[in-house]
């Protein structure tokens, strides 16, 4: 809260300096303003910007660096008086002084020393942010006093300020960067750590998937089987059915939308595809599970056949139900894009329009069908909330789509919502599915896209 | 030659008459996709309609109680603390005894009392501590049912199965059916469902805390993803040079499109949470991670947008003396808004109906109190969902199906609103 109303301090003084260096320049011409390089208002910007980046920067690195150096100070003044069995659980004992700083009361032992560490802890924050304010306020007015000094009427303000503006720009753009590698190196670290755990190859062509491991050494069910390969062959098994139900329905749909429907049946058709792409994941999860899962499993017990209640059958038929549109839209798209002299020389041959389609326009929109279908897959597997709900959790090594099966989204969701210790190879093992799932889905698009850009057809 | 000649054509009849036929398959196919994917549309609605609308309405039974100053106040001291603390579960369970006085055994009784809610005692209280005179007079006072009495009387319990796979005994159908007979049992609208948290008692439970979590998340991913998407959108349409760092960020910005959303989970999890020591399940996390989601998405709308203005207006500022920012800031962009706040609405109804994220990122937790601020533990509407979802009881079902429909209304606006936007700013160049 402090530091939110610090932030808009500085927002407001750098409003403030806005006004000041506009004015600052103009009196230095006596109010007229052609004699000055650039317009008024680059010159506020201009102090503006000497007066607030400094210091946001400077609150920036603050705000991301107090909580672990507050934390290591604690530790490290805590460690002289610990008794030895606290020794090496330090985040335990730093949730406890936390949450004795933050005047909750603590379960168990609130020690003299527990209170000590968390009075230390309350006046480190407290300086701290005395000492972030005055470094804020003194890099505000040094700004100041800099940036006026610098304002004269020959000072190339505009190019000073596009100059600034270019980088935040581009700093904009890097964030598209740092996440992806954020997100890789993240996934990578605590993979490497479950590799400790677990040898990489018992993980990727192990057939047993248990992944219960124990807490005491006599706990009685703790295989700890991270084999992975039912989870794969689910997943499989429940993409196949998926994409067996979008593609030709999706495609179907496109492709009547595009070459047969009249402009009335467009404007119908289109809204509702749409409607379908808007429906959340969860909506979708909850009708399988509620109603289609139950339904199959009637129609199942009426014809004699062994369903169960959560087969993948209901979840990849809803999954595929939740794609149709996405494969729809992309097919539309690029069968619309095929040339109409294609179509038109077709017909002038004599073909019928499905004769036109089957043998002229599908070849020439095949690469950007096939990789809508990549991009499909590519989104089946790695959907979550709807085989959540409606999938099962046991890995299953099967084929058969009447059984339930267990994909691998499933499983980062279980082992991850569960009450596990960060370092335990269970948790760690859901980062390496997920580092599987973000490698698979990566080949996945970077094929479908070379796919278009390499077999395209380039019409005059 | 005749013959040939004859043959011929009726050989080419005959393959015409086949070659229609395809062709009037194959549209009759294509018509069939598009009434599959609207019959699947119309089922999935009607599903969450038939089962959602009765959590709109609650049952209440109207009681004789009689509000007795030896359990609420013995040593008549008319504190208001000695009110609060009063045990007022003695009152409905005197209330019910004194409606049905032939029901003596203890396990009965127990029985009778589980047909009204556990908040009735909270209403009386408030009562109450409202009106301090109510002490030592009857009346008659409207009491919220139980769950399990609410759906009986909503109809959702067959009376066929046999009682022991109830949750509603036979002794329980017959005391709900006295009171019905006696006008005593009514439905009203639920207007709780809107104002309050989540809770254990299904016939409690509502969406609000959910619903002011979803805001505060989608108001930090708004605020975050809007700036960094515009800005990198226009970096790259305008002011960049074709070099191998733009190229880089490209093929990164359509990678970001296309992963799951777990992993952003799964990367909030592991930064935001365990380096940086945020505050687990409150909305600024939640707000980062789905602004992380969100950026792909408005930077492609936003780019689209900025290619639609024609360069004739680029190049006539340029030509007036313009410098490239300037160009950008003061015409280009003004003109491409409209699109952009399009593309930014349907990446904020997309970020609204997200949830894998989230539950990584611990936003699954049973909380109940609103959440007051961007740092306390929160929900979102379709987490709270998923985990309605999860719980056994037969009133969570209609709870459940009733939240996705607020949920799609909530996007159904969302949506309507961009594409009117869209139709009313949309420029024909």
């Amino acid at each position: 809260m402090q530091f939110f109303v610090l932030a808009v301090t500085l927002v407001v003084l750098t409003g403030i300096g806005f006004f000041f260096g506009r004015s600052h320049a103009l009196s230095s011409v006596s109010g007229r303003a052609r004699n000055l390089h650039s317009l008024p208002d680059y010159y506020g910007w201009y102090l503006a910007l000497w007066c607030g980046l400094p210091s946001f920067g400077l609150f920036l690195l603050w705000v991301l660096a107090e909580p672990y150096l507050i934390d290591v100070l604690v530790i490290n003044q805590m460690s002289a008086v610990l008794p030895d069995k606290w020794a090496g659980s330090s985040d335990l004992i730093l949730n406890l002084v936390q949450s004795l700083a933050a005047g909750h009361t603590v379960p168990g032992e609130a020690t003299p020393a527990l209170q000590e560490a968390a009075d230390h802890y309350n006046a480190l924050k407290k300086t701290s942010f005395a000492g972030l304010a005055a470094a804020m306020a003194s890099l505000v007015a040094a700004g100041l006093a800099w940036g006026l000094r610098q304002i004269t009427p020959g000072l190339r303000a505009r190019n000073q300020v596009e100059k600034v503006l270019r980088w935040l720009l581009v700093a904009s753009a890097t964030i598209a960067v740092l996440t992806t590698i954020g997100i890789i190196l993240s996934l990578l670290f605590e993979t490497i750590r479950f590799f400790q755990l677990t040898p990489f190859w018992d993980f990727l062509f192990g057939l047993s998937w248990s992944p219960q491991t124990s807490i005491r050494t006599d706990q009685v069910g703790s295989s700890g089987e991270f084999g992975a390969i039912p989870l794969f062959t689910g997943t499989l098994l429940v993409t196949f059915i998926a994409m067996a139900v979008a593609v030709p329905i999706g495609l179907m749909s496109a492709i009547y939308m595009a070459d047969y429907a009249s402009p009335k049946i467009r404007n119908i058709a289109k809204p509702m595809l749409e409607v379908l792409a808007g429906i959340p994941t969860v909506v979708y999860g909850f009708f399988a599970a509620l109603t289609v899962g139950p339904f199959l499993r009637d129609v199942g017990m009426a014809t004699g056949l062994e369903v169960s209640s959560e087969s993948a059958l209901a979840a990849g038929g809803v999954m595929g139900i939740m794609i149709i549109p996405f494969i729809s839209s992309l097919s539309d798209d690029i069968i619309a894009a095929v040339p109409q002299s294609l179509r038109d020389g077709s017909l002038a041959l004599g073909a019928t329009r499905s004769e036109t389609v089957r043998s002229v326009v599908l070849p020439a929109a095949l690469p950007g069908v096939i990789s809508a279908c990549l991009l499909g897959v590519s989104r089946a597997i790695g959907e979550t909330m709807i085989v959540v709900m409606a999938a099962g959790l046991a890995a299953k090594l099967t084929a058969n789509p009447l059984e339930s099966v267990t994909t691998v989204t499933v499983q980062i969701v279980t082992l991850l919502v569960g009450d596990q210790e960060f370092d335990s190879a269970k948790t760690l093992a859901a980062f390496a599915l997920g580092l599987v799932l973000f490698a698979v889905t990566l080949v996945l698009n970077l094929v479908a896209l070379r796919v278009v850009q390499k077999f395209r057809e380039q019409y005059d | 030659m005749t013959v040939s000649h004859m043959s011929t054509s009726k050989l080419t009849a005959a393959s015409l008459h086949r070659r229609h036929a395809v062709e009037k398959r194959f549209r009759a196919y294509g018509v069939v996709a598009i009434v599959t994917a609207l019959v699947f549309l119309i089922i999935l609605l009607s599903s969450m309609l038939s089962k959602g609308y009765s959590a709109f309405f609650q049952a209440q039974i109207r009681l004789p109680v009689f509000f007795s100053q030896d359990v609420i106040d013995p040593k008549r001291t008319n504190s208001s603390e000695i009110i609060a603390r009063a045990n007022y579960q003695i009152l409905v369970r005197n209330a019910l005894k004194a409606r049905f006085p032939d029901v003596k055994k203890r396990r009965e009784v127990k029985k009778l009392t589980m047909l009204i809610s556990r908040g009735a005692r909270r209403h009386l209280r408030a009562m109450v501590a409202h009106e301090p005179s109510l002490i030592g007079t009857t009346q008659e006072v409207w009491l919220l049912a139980s769950g399990d009495a609410d759906m009986f009387l909503k109809g959702a319990i067959p009376r066929d199965i046999p009682e022991k796979s109830r949750r509603i005994n036979d002794r329980q159908i017959a005391w709900l059916n006295a009171l019905e007979e006696d006008g005593a049992a009514r439905m009203r609208f639920n207007v709780n469902f809107f104002t309050v948290g989540d809770s254990r008692e299904a016939e409690q439970a509502g969406i609000w805390g959910a619903i002011v979590g979803s805001a505060l998340t989608l108001i930090v991913t708004l605020i975050l993803s809007f700036p960094v998407s515009v800005t990198a959108a226009v970096y790259l349409e305008e002011l960049s040079t074709k070099n191998w760092w733009t190229d880089f960020l490209e093929v990164n910005i359509n990678n970001m499109a296309a992963v799951p959303s777990i992993i952003y989970g799964l990367f909030g999890l592991a930064i935001f949470l365990n380096v940086m020591h945020l505050p687990r399940s409150a909305p600024v996390v939640g707000g980062i991670v789905l602004a992380l989601m969100t950026f792909p998405t408005i930077i492609i709308a936003t780019r689209a947008s900025l290619k639609a203005v024609p360069p004739s207006i680029r190049e006539a500022a340029r030509g007036l003396g313009a410098s490239p920012a300037q160009v950008v800031l003061h015409h280009v962009l003004p003109l491409a808004m409209p699109g952009i706040f399009t593309g930014t609405i349907i990446g904020m109804s997309r970020a609204l109906g997200e949830s894998a994220p989230l539950l990584m990122i611990g936003m699954v937790a049973f909380i109940v109190d609103i959440p007051q601020g961007l740092f306390d533990p929160a929900s979102v509407l379709p987490v709270q969902i998923y985990l309605w979802a999860d719980s056994p009881e037969r009133a969570f079902v209609e709870k459940t199906a009733a939240a996705t429909l607020v949920l799609m209304v909530f996007l159904v606006v969302m949506n309507a609103t961009a594409v009117i936007l869209r139709r009313k700013f949309e420029k024909r160049w």
